[in-house]
């Protein structure tokens, strides 16, 4: 089993490698000068061509052959973008905003948890909806009520995300009233971050108003975050409940008189859990990728609307980290599934 | 066939897909529009009416006429798109399946990296630096679509290369193309069926995504997402704008997603739930 962790964790290296490698490579294809970029149109050539020495931008891009030719020492041939690219990237330097000049890094350090509580609460919303409304379409099976379940399951997953999030702001927000259309706190409140996840902070440091006002800026973009995952989780439990509710097992645990209500709960749903526990994970990185969408109509002051906002201005390295950061989260929360069957089914032993 | 018929979902997924094939090739026949032109300053922003059944948008232009001349740029960029990805998928999925080794690895290394892209990321990387447009998106989505493909088609090479028939077929002196084209191919075509179908709804909403992000289709094609963002700074005096478009991208995605899943319990009975 260890060997089984070992294994899985040294796979995930290559990918990451690719990872880097590729948004460096498509980095480099930008058709505009990232000096000119910066520098704007008022930037003189000699001011364009030490900006592009200070960026390391007339290195060769992979490997210094010329200057290993030149000297024979391997040192040489290394000196290249892509090595100081990736040096950078291991000691925690993303490079810096275009716009702000700001470090990409102590960005995201602000944005990542405004994204993470996001999209915590979207998976809870999730998969608490699609795991109790998938149970109820097994129990069900072939009546209207499953109908209704599987046609809810497939329009979820056919809504474009943004559009659902635009009429529930319309519906709740501006016709009703209930919830605020934007940001993650009444205007007027602030809280010092501790976690810098609002609703945690506020109860840490036992201000309830503030914790509830958080909840309550999150409802809307945590549930139009949540729909498509909801969805799948609701029809990966119904398949599997199905499949666990024809089992000779269950005939025992009905047959021995147990109360449904724990006949349903503790041998079906525990057995049926390791498929929807793999779902949920995986929409759970899904969900980082909606976030962009979410987060710029919500204006939540996530990743997701960072990188949107530098998408409109054409911030390179903001769009890079940011995605980068997220496609590291994302093999990392699937290597977090994948280890975590051997908690959830003590049958599975590697 | 005759299984597939008797779904109803499906036929319902079915009917609403041929539905919208028939609008979008029959729209510059019912409803001649010209993107850059057709614009009237006098009825800007005007509700719904009999007269424009959506209403118009801030140019004066008819919401209707651009739903409905979205559903080409939509239905077509989608078929590309799922084109693209089916056949190169395929190609390295058989390839990596029948010949093994180090070019296996290579392209399942390939393939897991494009993986680690949740989502549309990977497409807003690849659209973000190589500049806006439709046809780089159409590029990108084509990339990002590939592991589905690449990952069914290996599979399925996998578990026939070893069967009699492939074996006998080899034996007989059958090259590794045609073993691979006349024997194992029509075999594993079932998989791919069903994946193509999910995967039109899925590249409709992915268009549509980046079309709002400002990612796709630029002004003034009538294109569905793109339509929503520009209907979004509108939303509270002209609602409509945005709730026309998104609706069509429903029907569209409801559509392809229920024909899907009809023919996935029709060719896969195994998943039949």
């Amino acid at each position: 089993m260890n060997t089984y962790i070992l294994r899985r964790v040294l796979g995930t290296i290559p990918v990451l490698l690719g990872v880097t490698f590729l948004v460096f490579a498509v980095n480099r294809i930008i058709p505009s000068n990232p000096a000119v970029a910066i520098l704007g149109d008022k930037g003189t050539v000699e001011a364009q061509e030490q900006l592009a020495e200070e960026l390391g931008l007339n290195k060769p891009v992979f490997l210094d052959l010329q200057g290993y030719r030149a000297t024979g020492e391997l040192k040489a041939l290394f000196d290249s973008q892509y090595v100081a690219y990736m040096r950078d990237l291991l000691t925690g330097d993303l490079g810096r905003s275009f716009m702000t000049r700001a470090p990409v890094v102590d960005s995201l350090r602000v944005r990542f948890p405004a994204t993470m509580e996001l999209a915590f609460f979207a998976i809870i919303i999730g998969a608490g909806l699609g795991v109790l409304l998938g149970v109820v379409a097994a129990l069900n099976r072939s009546t209207w009520v499953d109908t209704t379940m599987l046609f809810i399951a497939v329009s979820g997953v056919s809504f474009p995300v943004f559009w659902t999030a635009i009429i529930l702001i319309y519906v709740f927000s501006v016709n009703l009233g209930w919830f605020p259309p934007a940001g993650r706190l009444a205007v007027t409140s602030t809280i010092e971050p501790i976690t810098g996840m609002h609703v945690l902070d506020a109860l840490l440091r036992g201000q309830f108003n503030l914790a509830l006002s958080a909840l309550h800026h999150l409802v809307l973009p945590a549930f139009a975050l949540g729909t498509n995952a909801m969805a799948l989780i609701m029809r990966m439990t119904r398949s599997s409940m199905l499949e666990v509710l024809q089992r000779d097992y269950m005939r025992t645990a009905k047959s021995k008189g147990l109360m449904p209500r724990v006949v349903v709960l503790k041998h079906a749903l525990r057995n049926a859990l390791l498929p929807i526990v793999t779902v949920a994970g995986l929409s759970f990185g899904a969900l980082l990728s909606g976030a962009i969408l979410i987060e710029a109509i919500f204006n939540w002051p996530g990743i997701g609307s960072w990188v949107y906002n530098a998408i409109t201005q054409r911030d390179y390295p903001i769009i890079q980290g940011g995605i980068l950061f997220v496609a590291g989260v994302f093999v990392v929360l699937n290597l977090l599934v994948d280890l975590s069957y051997v908690l959830i089914d003590p049958r599975i032993r590697y | 066939m005759r299984r597939l018929l008797r779904n109803r979902s499906g036929m319902l997924g079915l009917g609403i897909v041929i539905i919208f094939v028939v609008m979008t090739l029959l729209a510059p026949v019912l409803r001649p529009y010209n993107a850059a032109t057709d614009r009237n300053l006098a009825l800007r922003l005007k509700p719904p009416s009999t007269e424009h059944l959506m209403g118009t948008d801030e140019l004066g232009r008819d919401v209707l006429t651009r739903v409905w001349h979205g559903g080409r740029v939509s239905l077509s960029v989608a078929v590309l798109v799922v084109a693209g990805s089916a056949v190169l998928g395929t190609l390295l999925g058989v390839l990596a399946g029948l010949t093994g080794g180090w070019l296996d690895m290579v392209l399942s290394w390939f393939v897991d990296i494009l993986l680690a892209f949740p989502g549309i990321l990977l497409a807003i990387t690849i659209v973000a630096t190589l500049g806006a447009t439709l046809s780089n998106a159409l590029i990108a989505i084509s990339i990002m679509g590939i592991p589905g493909y690449f990952r069914v088609m290996r599979s399925s090479v996998l578990g026939l290369r070893d069967l009699e028939f492939v074996q006998a077929a080899t034996a007989l002196g059958s090259s590794r193309f045609r073993v691979a084209f006349r024997h194992i191919l029509p075999n594993g075509l079932s998989p791919l069926i069903v994946q193509v179908t999910v995967d039109l709804g899925r590249t409709v909403l992915t268009i549509a995504a980046l079309g709002f992000l400002g990612l796709g289709a630029q002004p003034p094609t009538p294109e569905w997402g793109l339509m929503i963002k520009s209907g979004y700074s509108q939303f509270l005096n002209a609602p409509w704008l945005s709730i026309a478009p998104g609706f069509a991208i429903y029907l569209s995605v409801l559509g392809f997603n229920l024909l899907g899943d009809a023919i996935r319990d029709v060719l896969d009975p195994q998943l039949r739930g």
